[in-house]
This record gives structure tokens, sequence and C-alpha cells, in this order.
């Protein structure tokens, strides 16, 4: 049977928040966004940083108009990305996948909620 | 502090500490047994900017004091005219956050300077052992209108370098910073400065317009040879470079930049026969990757072969040049096939000529598992890579850290 890891009360853990918690030799990194949770292993896959500490951003998008003309840049909130520290690698939250390669992505563990707490699935 | 993350939200951040950034850094170092290798990083840096009030009263001329003074710890808001600045995005917007973060990082209110405490932090969570300091915004000093400027500043902090930094710690040394817009003024520093405690060798930043190739430079070029110790270019950018200018975002004068001005540099050296006036000289190329290199060597020698008439000083490939050259490895290309950066190693002769840098902090920083990591190398070629090689060229004595040192075999 699959191993759990304790990483909150539900209540500890609010829509925006992130949590890391220990495990083994490295981390886990909880977040919950939109009211969906998700975790990772907080190691980088390019040269091992702790993806997990880093910002939590909207992913940035072109604006193009019909006319093929730029005009400007915006973010897009429907995609988070968790953003390395280290070099700024990023990642999409829902997937983990390296957002520029996606032959590189973020190790990642089934999370979920019971009995008011929040549980990684190792 | 608070980061914004977009235009409404931030991020609050409560600390920041190197060593904890770098932890995973740390474990690699235990599981890679890096306390039994030794490393050199010949390229990583501080922020000189950090400590200018202490740096501008080593400038000797007392009106540029005085005015350097003024700017540096008066708060008034105005640009120094002493350093040159140019747009750009170094951390990624914030994204790489020990750019923002940095001045919370804590360090012991003792009788060390903070830059030296900063620095054994983060040398200590990779595992490496000694270090070539170079500054930061200095970097882009080469490219200020009065060379007078480039070489107050860069006197005043060699020389508060020297005697406040490296003689207080000698794992950190430096490839002295040169004021290559005076001809004259260079030879002076190497002369007057080149035999000090922790000085490995000199540095020219590429992001200037002189040519390396004028007569101005030949008798610090001789002193150089004469002296043993190697000559670095250390590649930069500028977004207000002409051809530069012409991109929009700060990826490509970043890929671009630091590439060009050395390709430039490198060009000049070796058509103009510098290695053959100066065969017993070391020359290093510093913070450019690898990908340009083989690139270049194909360029040149197709060239050559059919334009020897402008070279005649060569007698041999300018390829055969560059294989004679040493190579600073940050920020190293990772492509997917790596039978590509197999066959760059090959090219540039890695084994005796590829010497391994973090240029941390910087945002495009290595850690010594870039290397430590490759498929390809055997150990006695990584380890060569991440010390030897550097050990070798700046003839350096490392017995404080290995009393009984033997190089790899």
């Amino acid at each position: 049977m699959a191993k759990e890891l304790f990483v909150s009360k539900s209540d500890d853990l609010q829509d925006g928040d992130r949590k890391i918690v220990p495990n083994g030799n490295y981390e886990i990194g909880v977040y919950r966004v939109n009211g969906n949770l998700f975790a990772y292993q907080n190691v980088c896959p390019h040269q091992g940083g702790p993806a997990c500490e880093g910002l939590l951003m909207a992913k940035v998008e072109e604006v193009i108009a019909e006319d093929k003309t730029y005009q400007g840049m915006t973010f897009n909130h429907d995609e988070m990305h968790i953003v390395c520290p280290w070099h700024g690698w990023e990642f999409d939250l829902e997937t983990g996948d390296m957002v520029a390669d996606r032959k590189f992505r973020l190790k990642k563990y089934e999370v979920a909620e019971k009995d008011d707490g929040i549980y990684v699935t190792l | 502090m608070e980061i914004p993350t977009d235009h409404l939200n931030k991020m609050s951040v409560a600390e920041f500490d190197t060593s904890k950034l770098l932890i995973n850094a740390a474990r690699q170092r235990d599981q890679r047994g890096f306390d039994k290798t030794l490393i050199i990083d010949v390229d990583c840096h501080h922020y000189e900017n950090e400590s200018m009030k202490e740096i501008v009263e080593f400038i000797d001329d007392p009106v540029l004091r005085r005015t350097a003074q003024v700017y540096s710890g008066a708060g008034t808001g105005a640009n120094s005219p002493f350093m040159m600045g140019s747009p750009g995005s170094q951390d990624v917007a914030g994204r790489v956050t020990r750019y923002p973060l940095r001045k919370m990082d804590q360090t012991p209110d003792d009788d060390k300077h903070r830059d030296i405490h900063l620095s054994l932090k983060w040398m200590d969570a990779m595992g490496v052992d000694y270090v070539m300091l170079f500054p930061t915004p200095m970097l882009l000093l080469g490219l200020h209108p009065v060379p007078e400027y480039e070489v107050a500043m860069s006197r005043a902090y060699n020389r508060w370098l020297t005697e406040k930094i490296l003689q207080e710690e000698k794992r950190l040394k430096t490839m002295l910073y040169l004021p290559f817009n005076d001809p004259d003024e260079t030879y002076k520093m190497v002369k007057d400065f080149g035999d000090r405690e922790g000085v490995c060798g000199f540095m020219v930043v590429s992001t200037r317009y002189k040519p390396v190739y004028d007569n101005a430079y030949m008798k610090t070029y001789s002193l150089i040879e004469e002296m043993g110790k190697p000559l670095a270019f250390h590649g930069s950018y500028s977004w207000n470079d002409h051809l530069l200018g012409n991109t929009n975002r700060f990826l490509v004068t970043h890929a671009l930049g630091f590439t060009v001005f050395n390709a430039v540099h490198m060009c000049n050296w070796i058509v103009n026969g510098l290695p053959e006036r100066f065969p017993k000289m070391d020359v290093m190329w510093i913070e450019s990757g690898l990908a340009w290199i083989p690139w270049l060597m194909q360029r040149l020698d197709n060239d050559y072969r059919m334009r020897s008439s402008e070279a005649p000083l060569l007698k041999k490939l300018p390829s055969e040049y560059m294989q004679d050259m040493f190579y600073s490895s940050q920020p190293m290309e990772m492509p997917h096939d790596m039978d590509i950066l197999e066959m760059t190693f090959k090219m540039i002769k890695a084994e005796t000529q590829l010497c391994w840098c973090s240029d941390y902090p910087h945002w495009d920083m290595d850690v010594p598992s870039v290397i430590w990591d490759l498929p390809f190398l055997d150990e006695r070629q990584k380890k060569n890579i991440l010390g030897e090689n550097a050990r070798k060229l700046y003839n350096m004595d490392v017995s404080d850290r290995f009393p009984n040192y033997k190089p790899p075999v």
C-alpha cells in the first residue's frame, strides 16, 4: 500500500497558499490554487534548484491583433506557473511540464484531502 | 519584503538565506563527494556597488574622489557619473529571487567584510574551494565615454579588492580588472598590481570598442607574458550597442551580447598573429558558453584557407590556435542530443583547456554538477575541468585546502 505524507490540516492551506514539507532527502511543495491541490518534488530538473520555493506567476502571453501586429503582453491567470528561483525555469502548475521545453517536468505527486487533512501519496 | 507576481498580486518573503537557497546544491555536493574534489571557480561575482562608499575612498584624484563621494552615499538619487548603466532584466523581472532578496541575507557582524561572508556561503554550499572574484556593474565600465573614469574607478576597486577582500580571505582570488580603454594605464595597472597577493591573472571586459591588435597594447602583453599569468576576456552585453539595439527581448541581447563581443576579440587576436607574437601567454575566454567556439573555428578556418594573405603571421589554422586557449564553461549549453556537447568538448580539447565556473550569484549560474554529471566524461576529465585545469593555469598553491594534493590520474 502506498505511503501517505501528512501535509497540513485543510484549513491551514488556504486558496493561494503553498506549503513545503520534508520528505526524505528532499521536500515536496504543495499548492492550493483555485480550489485545486497540486504537489511536486522541490527539485528542478534543470540543475536541481528548489523550484517550489520560487514565485507562482501567471503565464505571460503576447497580444497579437488580427492584422498580426504586436499589441503588448498580458497575464493569463488560467495558466499558473511555478518559477524556479535559481534560473527562472517555469513549470505549468497543472501538469508540472516545463513550459518552454516539455521534455522536462517536475516530479508530480497525488495529493488529496481526507478527514480535514491534506495528504500526499508517495 | 514583497515581490510583485503580476500587476495586482505580490508574494511576501520573510527571510532570505543563500545557504538555504542552495540546499539542493549542498546535497549534490555531498552525494558526489565534492569535499574530496578540488573545485576552482574561474568566474564568479560580487556586487561592488554595495561597497561603493568604501571603494571611492581609494580614488587618487581628489576632484574625482570628491565627485564619487557625493554620488556614492549622499542619496541624491542621481546616477553615479562613474558607472555605466544599461537597460536589462538580468533577474528575469524578479523571477530569479536572489536579486531582489539579497539585501535580506544575514551575515555575522564581525571584522570580515560582508562580501567575504556572502561568497563563502555559496562556495561552501556548492563545494567550491577557490574562486576568481569579479565585479558586477563595473562589467559595463568599458563603455564609459571617458577613459579617465574607468581608470580611476578600476584603480580604486583593485586597491580595495586586493587590500580589503583578497588579503583577508585566501579562498578568494581575482584576475585583475584592466582599464583597457587607456593602454598606458592598462600597462601601469599590470605593473603596479600584478604581483599582489590573490592576483592570479588579468581580465579585460570584452564589451568595449577597442581593438586588441592595437600596437599600444603590445608592451602590456609582453609584460603579462613575462609575468607568466593568464589574460582573460570576460563577456558582457550592452543593449545600447547599435547592433544589439535591434533586439527587443533581453533573451536575445544576452545570448548574442555575451558571445559576439568575445568573438570579435578572438578573431582579432588570432588573425593579427598575437598567439605567434606572445607564444607563452595563456589566454582565456570567459562567460560566452561553449557553442560559439565550434562555430567560430569553422568560420575562421574556412575564410583563412581562402585569404591567408590577410593573416600572414599564422603558422596553423585559426581553430588550432583556439584549441591552445582556455575557456570557462558557463553558461554551458545543454542540448538534448549529448553528442553535440561531446563534440564541442572534443573540438576545444576540454580535458585540458576547459575550466568550470559558476558565475554565481548571476542569474544564469551553473553548479558543479553540470560537469560532474556529464555521461561522456571519465572521473579524471571531470576533475580536470572542475579544478585541475585552473590550478595548472594559475599555478595555484592549494595546500591549505588539500595538503597532499595530487593531480587526478
